[in-house]
């Protein structure tokens, strides 16, 4: 199953003129290769605005429905993915209206949440060096970060971290989505993006490091 | 110029990793990181451990789609084919 292609877009402009081709000639494969492609993300996004995992499920269906009525309108001014992503976001707010929850990004996701890394692994203020590492990392053994094993890692991690958190990093770092279109999708400013990456690709660092220092060096 | 610009503590710096990472760090702030990898083996790890990170996300596929989604949303576009017919010729 999970689709092989590093990530996004239809491999550049060409391919996207072909795929739309494709799909406006009804061509079923490239609709479920489309479909294959963003089912994952557009599940993640339209979970931060709605309640159940149910509800997401029927806002992307409703989206693809969407996106079908539209494609003989859509004029590729934003790339394909952009514009069904638009599409998905304004099914899921609306259908979060219904649901009564309030979108969208959790503030104190953004706001308040503590370093980085733990302030006891750091020297005080009234030692020497103060600020520098008492406990430092210690370097990954690369044998186990090339394996599926740090993949796999990761994945758990990623599950664990709060919603706005995981879908930035997802869009970002799994989706291989750049800066300005994850900011435009969520409604959310470039320096709070760039929060949000940072706190999840830093607990998730963590994580990785308590796991692979937890089972002991090989 | 050391003298004139001050250190980043390890404490700092792994606060501004990601925007070291995505190139958004105002060039003083970056000279002043640099300058602290170049003694600092700890951040360097610390840095490369980021890195990581995000390469081995690369590496993740999104949960796929389940049939009965498939089943739908393919009939969905049959649906569509047949009423919009798909391309005028």
């Amino acid at each position: 199953m999970g689709s092989p292609s590093a990530s996004g877009s239809a491999s550049g402009v060409g391919g996207e003129e072909r795929e739309l081709a494709a799909l406006r000639a009804g061509d079923e494969t490239a609709f479920l290769a489309l479909v294959s492609r963003h089912h994952g993300a557009m599940l993640r996004v339209a979970a931060m605005f709605v309640k159940s995992r149910a509800s997401a499920e029927e806002v992307v269906q409703e989206a693809w429905i969407g996106v079908l009525k539209g494609l003989h309108l859509f004029e590729g001014r934003s790339s394909l993915r952009s514009w069904i992503f638009k599409i998905l976001v304004n099914c899921a707010k609306t259908r979060g209206m219904h649901d009564a929850r309030a979108v969208v990004i959790a503030l104190d996701e953004l706001v308040d949440e503590g370093p980085s890394v733990s302030p006891d692994r750091f020297r005080d203020d009234t030692e020497r060096w103060p600020g520098h590492w008492s406990q430092p990392p210690e370097p990954w053994p690369d044998a186990r970060v090339e394996s599926s094993e740090m993949v796999a890692l990761v994945r758990q991690a990623l599950e664990t971290l709060p919603e706005a958190q995981r879908t930035v990093m997802s869009l970002r770092d799994v989706d291989g989505w750049d800066s300005g279109e994850v900011c435009e999708l969520l409604g959310i400013s470039e320096g709070n993006q760039r929060v949000l990456l940072h706190r999840a690709r830093s607990k998730v660092r963590a994580f990785v490091e308590e796991q692979l220092g937890s089972e002991g060096s090989p | 110029m050391k003298l004139s610009v001050p250190d980043v503590s390890c404490r700092e710096l792994v606060e501004l990793v990601t925007e070291y990472l995505e190139a958004r760090l105002p060039v003083e702030e970056r000279t002043r990181f640099e300058l602290h990898l170049g003694y600092c083996d700890w951040c360097r790890t610390y840095l490369r451990q980021m890195r990581q990170v995000r390469d081995a996300a690369e590496e993740l596929t999104e949960e796929s789609i389940a049939p009965e989604a498939k089943s739908a949303l393919l009939a969905a576009f049959r649906d569509w084919k047949r009423g919009s017919g798909g391309d005028e010729p």
